[in-house]
């Protein structure tokens, strides 16, 4: 079955995303945008994972736990899960490498919890959107002991990226797909510079940090289940 | 100038093998952005970064900087020591920052 995808979305847990970005208010943007599956990847945090995941129940949407981690090298790895419970097992490890700092609100923004129904339930006062101490091969062994995929973010740009900050893919790394900003208007291009890229597959987000950014129906994978196992297979 | 006298001279812990001391220092270079240092660093460079992941061999090779210095006792990943040691890259450490080490250098070069 064809799924038109978006696996790089922000809620209002991350900082720097509008505090309009609910549970139900990106399911439904993402259903109005003809989207079957999406992913909730806030940095460094799965907190609003759950809550995503039971708005899209209800509307008849497949939600992804995931997260955005940030290693040692501020490179940005997207991180899918099968579960909620997953993604959890992974924030713990997270949580404990994260320098013991409050998030300055006033600078970056807040960071809101919530329920399915969108109520704010609580806010998370730590410092989410640094560094952890993991490195890269280290959050890549993580992700997968808890039967996740680690996928560099972004990898074009400038900033955050696996090509900036580590200026080529360790051989090292067990990776299997990248993501593509959509910074890249024309994929051959981009190619035609860096052909040893060709063979990972490559993911196409929005890394929406505003409702309006939500992927249009444009990308999309062939898969046989709309399952997070399914998808976590396919890009594997 | 030797890598050897700047050990000496800065106070610098040597974390990889020491075959290779011996080598002339003529420059130095300091970014965190592999992808820039890839581009920019000289050879002879001493390269002062806080990046310690197993890439940063590989560039010190590519760029044949003389050899990194890892600033503010950061510990270096072992892979990254091992994988240096391989590839016959010095890797120093000192318990300066890079402000402090670039001083020092300056007065040196």
């Amino acid at each position: 079955m064809i799924l038109y995808y978006d696996l790089h979305i922000h809620t209002a847990l991350s900082p720097c995303a509008d505090n309009d970005m609910t549970p139900n208010n990106i399911v439904n943007m993402a259903l109005l945008k003809g989207l079957d599956v999406i992913a909730v990847t806030d940095h460094n945090s799965a907190e609003n994972a759950r809550a995503v995941i039971k708005a899209g129940e209800k509307a008849g949407l497949t939600v992804i736990a995931g997260m955005e981690i940030e290693t040692s090298e501020e490179v940005h790895v997207l991180s899918l899960f099968p579960s909620a419970d997953a993604a959890e097992e992974v924030q713990r490890q997270v949580y404990r490498s994260l320098p013991d700092a409050k998030n300055p609100e006033n600078i970056f923004g807040s960071q809101l919890l919530f329920d399915e129904s969108d109520n704010i339930t609580g806010k998370n006062e730590r410092l989410l959107l640094t560094a952890t101490s993991l490195g890269i091969t280290e959050v890549f062994r993580l992700v997968a002991a808890a039967g996740g995929i680690a996928i560099p973010s972004h990898v074009d740009r400038p900033s955050y990226s696996i090509l900036s900050n580590l200026g080529f893919i360790p051989d090292e790394l067990p990776l299997t797909a990248i993501e593509l900003s959509k910074n890249i208007s024309d994929k051959n291009e981009f190619y035609k510079m860096r052909p040893e890229l060709k063979k990972y597959k490559a993911v196409f987000n929005s890394d929406a940090h505003s409702l309006g950014d939500i992927s249009e129906k444009i990308n999309f994978i062939d898969v046989l289940h709309n399952k997070p196992n399914e998808i976590i297979r396919f890009f594997g | 100038m030797k890598i050897s006298d700047l050990i000496e001279k800065l106070d610098l812990k040597l974390i990889t093998r020491p075959d290779y001391t011996d080598k002339e220092v003529t420059g130095c270079y300091v970014c965190d952005l592999l992808s820039r240092v890839m581009s920019m660093a000289k050879q002879g460079d001493v390269w002062i970064t806080v990046q310690t992941n197993l890439n940063i061999v590989a560039i010190a090779s590519l760029t044949e900087a003389a050899c990194i210095i890892v600033p503010e006792d950061i510990e270096v990943d072992y892979d990254t020591v091992l994988k240096a040691n391989s590839k016959d890259v010095t890797i120093l450490g000192s318990a300066l920052d890079g402000y402090s080490l670039c001083v020092r250098l300056g007065a040196l070069l």
